[in-house]
């Protein structure tokens, strides 16, 4: 049995080596995505343009200034002069938030008298980068604040500190970055990709040509052919995932913080459910196009739309939600934030593994069930 | 002693029958024709008999074993060659040999053994490395039954293995079958090509699911063809064949040619009676009338016609 087994591998990875287009796109691919991803999808807000109309042109109205601008999240594009103007710069996108200092600020700080308002106006059409924007300069603010009470009450003598001194952390991403958050989902998306694609039209492509017939007449059993077939490209798969680990690590300084064993075996059982559907695929498609085209349909767009890859999935309408089952990406991802970024145990994410032994499962049957009914009527 | 007996073997695609019942028997060591025009069923016959395709009713006896009970049996004694091409083009010829022998289990060492053999017979020596894709389709064909039977099967079947060979290659191709038989295969082979069933030892003619003639192609000849064939010459052709046919020592007419071939009952006494029509009655110049041996094609055109007239 293993002989036979090995024979297939053997055949696999000689076609292959032969096939320099696959291999071009099985190596290339990874890289590919990762730079796109890495570098071009990014909801890191930084050097975000603002543009003050200063009223009050004080010490005072200057410090909020420079307390503002001291950061690396707003960038000072211009001081304008009348709302005509703060008009334009909104409209033109010159600068995607407008800070409007009244009149008396100084004054009015140290009299006390009043409240004082400062207006910031924020071009909202992309909602998320206004939304933390908005937060930002609430955050800029605040510090003014606190620096202000303090020195006041230095002046005095003695020391009034807040009641209660907010300082928030991110756990697990402390600095937010959009780079560590993706990597997981990208090692699932490339590897969903590859293993249904390459699995789909290794198996189609002995159907077009007439080769498994040859091979049904053998008394190879269809569990000798899957193994043989497989195994080349789940190492294959397993190459491509090391990949993207290493250039994630040097590219974004991405690093696995829980067990490489688990995120082997999690690895493992997401191909296992990947492959299943290149397995079902292939039974459905009588010619490679056909193959791969439903291939990459069935992989890519789920993998990237539905698995919380990009998009959170708690925040999909219900039925939406619902539909995300489609792709098993959706579970590995789960298990990979966990073990890549939060390095938890097996506890934190076991029902995932059930998910894709489920769904592996489940296409492996449909599989068979529809293999069963074209011998019949072939 | 049978290698091979099909007992009532019918397979049903939804309403269509692609094989209707049919039964025969294949002696050991014979080399058996499966004639028959496209989608007559043969192909579909050599699947089940191969294990690859259930039937729907009836059994199969291939080398003592039933191919509805125990088919995983049947495919280690059987060599297959299908219809398509079932070579890889994208390994080299030592390559294919190594694989296919691997999925028959063979050990490296049978392998390695086999593997000169199958080269020698498909006068590949020393060519192990050469792309199977770049060799001529004679070549590949005798590579693609050499990797058939790696294992050293009993029986094998071979589905048009000729279609899209040069007559030449053809030839050479029927003798390589004619050497497997000597050495005792049995071997069961579908063609169109008529004069290729010369060749076998048996064969049965199959049309739209059923089996329409059996026995060697000399007793078939004798068996289907009671009458005489006659080649006959004439002045004008469209006018003698439409006389001709009238008479009534001719029973089947038809033009090959610039010749007449009619089929001849006892009614005919002596070929002067065609004379004498032609030129005396009718006055067209007969040039020669003479009798011909007929060809596996006049039996089968003969009874496809009958089948289609009963029809």
């Amino acid at each position: 049995m293993l002989n036979r087994i090995l024979a297939i591998s053997k055949k696999e990875v000689k076609q292959l080596l032969r096939d320099k287009r696959m291999l071009f796109v099985l190596f290339f691919f990874p890289v590919f995505l990762l730079v796109i991803f890495g570098y071009a999808v990014n909801y890191d807000v930084q050097n975000v343009k603002l543009a003050i109309m200063d009223n009050d042109k004080t010490s005072t109205s200057r410090d909020l200034i420079r307390s503002i601008s001291s950061s690396s999240y707003f960038e000072i594009v211009e001081y304008y002069e009348n709302d005509k103007r703060g008009k334009e710069i909104l409209d033109e996108g010159i600068a995607k938030g407008l800070m409007i200092i009244p009149k008396g600020l100084e004054k009015d700080i140290y009299s006390s008298r009043e409240k004082i308002n400062v207006q910031i106006l924020i071009d909202g059409v992309d909602g998320n980068s206004a939304t933390i924007i908005q937060n930002y300069s609430i955050a800029a603010i605040y510090a003014f604040n606190n620096k202000l009470n303090k020195e006041a009450s230095q002046k005095v003598g003695f020391q009034i500190a807040p009641p209660i001194d907010l300082k928030s952390l991110f756990w697990f991403n402390p600095l937010l970055e959009t780079t560590i958050y993706l990597i997981p989902g990208l090692i699932a998306l490339i590897l969903i990709v590859t293993a249904v694609v390459t699995v789909s039209l290794s198996l189609v492509r002995e159907k077009e040509l007439g080769t498994i017939e040859q091979i049904n007449v053998s008394s190879l059993t269809i569990f000798e052919l899957l193994i043989g077939k497989l195994t080349p490209y789940i190492m294959i798969s397993f190459a491509n995932a090391i990949i993207i680990l290493i250039a994630g690590f040097i590219l974004f300084g991405v690093v696995v913080n829980g067990s490489y064993v688990l995120l082997f075996l999690s690895t493992l059982l997401f191909l296992f459910a990947s492959t299943a559907i290149g397995i079902f695929i292939s039974v459905v498609s009588d010619s490679q196009q056909v193959a791969f085209s439903l291939a990459t349909f069935v992989s890519l767009l789920p993998a990237t739309l539905l698995s919380g890859f990009i998009f959170p999935i708690e925040s999909m309408p219900e039925i939406i939600q619902w539909s995300t089952n489609i792709t098993p990406a959706k579970y590995f991802i789960v298990a990979l934030r966990s073990i890549i970024i939060k390095g938890t145990g097996l506890q934190a994410f076991w029902e995932q593994w059930i998910y894709m032994f489920l769904f592996a499962t489940i296409f492996l049957l449909l599989a068979m069930i529809k293999n069963q009914q074209k011998l019949k009527n072939s | 002693m049978y290698s091979i007996e099909v007992k009532n073997l019918r397979k049903e695609f939804g309403k269509f029958v692609a094989v209707n019942d049919i039964s025969f028997n294949v002696k050991s060591g014979n080399i058996f024709g499966f004639l028959g025009a496209n989608g007559a069923g043969k192909t579909t016959t050599i699947k089940m008999m191969s294990g690859i395709l259930e039937p729907t009713s009836g059994d199969a006896l291939i080398g003592g074993f039933s191919i509805a009970n125990n088919p995983n049996a049947v495919k280690l004694i059987i060599g297959y060659m299908s219809q398509r091409f079932s070579l890889y083009n994208d390994l080299s010829v030592g390559e294919n040999i190594d694989f296919f022998g691997g999925v028959y289990g063979l050990s490296g060492k049978e392998i390695t053994k086999r593997k000169e053999w199958v080269l020698e017979i498909a006068n590949l020596k020393n060519q192990e490395k050469v792309l199977t894709g770049s060799l001529p389709g004679g070549i590949k064909q005798r590579l693609a039954i050499g990797t058939a039977v790696i294992h050293k099967p009993n029986i094998l079947f071979l589905d048009e293995p000729t279609s899209g060979v040069d007559p030449l290659s053809r030839r050479s191709f029927w003798e390589l079958i004619n050497n497997l038989s000597t050495e005792g295969v049995t071997v069961l082979v579908t063609t169109h090509y008529l004069e290729e069933a010369e060749y076998c030892d048996d064969i049965i003619l199959m049309d739209a699911g059923e089996i329409i003639a059996d026995g060697s192609a000399k007793e078939m000849k004798e068996k289907y063809l009671k009458n005489d064939i006659l080649e006959v010459e004439c002045s004008d052709v469209i006018a003698g064949l439409e006389i001709l046919e009238k008479q009534n020592y001719v029973e089947e007419s038809s033009i090959f040619g610039n010749n007449i071939h009619i089929s001849v009952n006892e009614n005919l006494k002596n070929e002067n009676q065609i004379k004498n029509l032609l030129e005396t009655t009718h006055n067209i110049k007969l040039k020669r009338v003479h009798k011909i041996v007929p060809t596996l094609e006049d039996v089968f055109i003969h009874l496809l016609e009958k089948r289609k007239n009963a029809k």
